[in-house]
């Protein structure tokens, strides 16, 4: 029977997308799972590198690093940002565009100038678009995001505080606060604050091996890796879980629009058999 | 009973020790360090290779790392270890790497796939060939 061709090839094309969708959003979920785990691995390290830097905070050593030092932003700031390499995660990288350029904007206004790292596909496509001014890039992280790969992107930050062309560092990412909730979130790396700890009054110093500057170069460099790090893998968990809704609302609009069009089409089915019914009827009655 | 310390070994990656000893040896860049409790507060940087925990049950446990830090207090032990072989020069490639990258993204656009330029592309295409394909058919009848 000829009727609803169109129809039934539609539903067909949509169960197809469905299909898709829904195993799209089973694997999202597996991975959700997976990124959790790293960003639970990560956070002792994390926990243990703020401590470290917590008593130094209160140690007075003799060497003031720079990283610990306010100082007056002259004239330009510079932002990391860390995106999802793909898409199909609803509003995520969106969402922290938004509020990346929300940022941005205040200091656009007082004048100052914006240098970007981007971490990601996402972010590098949109800032470039944007016009910002990219310095350092790294994408393609895959699903086991390493310290390794992202040394090199936080190196040029850093040495670019160093050398005094920029005077703040921010990181973007989005904070993943439950699998339905993800919040674009903009922190302060450089300098460093809020490391305090209340506990040790007393004033005490480090023995420092082979000497101040040395050790403290290191650990705060492998500090401003950590949190970058913490944000990648964090960011990663929020893709996973963002995808997921995504996925699994795309599987029941596409639930609700395969229902409607079986509708359409049993209609369709209806009116064609009464119609030839009615033409036999008549074709009878005629004779 | 002798006297423990807490010590804990972790990297940016994973957690990888965490519990009591009587003894820690570690590489220091100046040397090797041997830690027992009530030690003086000391950071220093670690070269690549083996730390030892000697537990309160008396065993021994070795670890690998690849460079870090180490931080004593005097109850407490943390190492900060490095997942990645770093060195000065190794770190000034990596970041020479991730300019270029930047750099050649700004550079050729052509090569760069650009998936959202190219959709929005496309999806203007076939709107303009929608709409050919509607004007010939109203002038074909």
């Amino acid at each position: 029977m000829a009727v609803g061709k169109e129809i039934r090839t539609k539903i067909k094309s949509v169960k197809n997308t469905q299909k898709i969708t829904r195993a799209m959003e089973m694997v999202a979920a597996s991975k959700m799972r997976k990124a959790q785990d790293r960003m639970d691995a990560a956070r002792p390290y994390a926990e243990k590198i703020r401590n470290v830097i917590g008593h130094l905070a209160h140690a007075h050593p003799e060497y003031k690093h720079p990283y610990l030092q306010e100082r007056e932003v002259k004239k330009s700031v510079g932002f990391i940002i860390i995106s999802s390499d793909r898409g199909l995660c609803g509003g995520l990288n969106a969402n922290m565009f938004k509020a990346t350029v929300r940022a941005m904007r205040e200091w656009n206004d007082k004048g100052v100038r914006i240098d970007l790292c981007t971490i990601g596909t996402k972010s590098n496509a949109f800032f470039k678009r944007l016009g910002g001014n990219v310095i350092a890039q790294a994408s393609h992280l895959g699903d086991t995001p390493q310290v390794a790969d992202l040394i090199g992107v936080v190196k040029v930050m850093l040495d670019a505080y160093d050398a005094g062309q920029i005077d703040r560092l921010f990181l973007v990412y989005n904070e993943f606060v439950n699998t339905m909730t993800q919040r674009p979130h903009v922190e302060q790396l450089l300098p460093i604050h809020g490391v305090e700890d209340p506990q040790l009054k007393h004033h005490w110093d480090y023995l420092y091996e082979p000497d101040a500057k040395d050790v403290l170069d290191g650990l705060l460099m492998r500090y401003i890796e950590s949190l970058v790090y913490q944000g990648v893998v964090e960011n990663l968990s929020c893709e996973q879980a963002a995808r997921m809704v995504a996925m699994k609302s795309a599987s029941d609009n596409a639930g609700d629009l395969i229902g409607d069009l079986q509708l359409a089409y049993n209609k369709a089915r209806q009116a064609a058999i009464t119609q030839e019914l009615s033409e036999i009827v008549a074709g009878a009655a005629a004779v | 009973m002798a006297m423990t310390m807490h010590v804990d070994i972790v990297s940016a990656e994973a957690e990888i020790f965490s519990g009591p000893a009587h003894m820690v040896f570690a590489p220091g860049v100046m040397g090797e360090l041997g830690i027992m409790p009530r030690h003086a507060p000391l950071l220093t940087r670690l070269k690549p290779g083996e730390v030892r925990v000697r537990t309160p049950e008396g065993e021994e446990e070795f670890f690998y790392v690849s460079g870090g830090v180490l931080e004593i207090q005097p109850h407490s032990i943390t190492i900060l270890s490095d997942t990645a072989q770093r060195a000065k020069d190794l770190d000034e490639a990596a970041a020479l790497e991730a300019k270029h990258h930047a750099e050649q993204k700004l550079q050729d656009q052509v090569s760069e796939f650009d998936y959202a330029q190219a959709q929005t592309e496309l999806a203007e295409a076939m709107a303009q060939l929608q709409a050919i394909q509607k004007l010939r058919k109203k002038l074909g009848r």
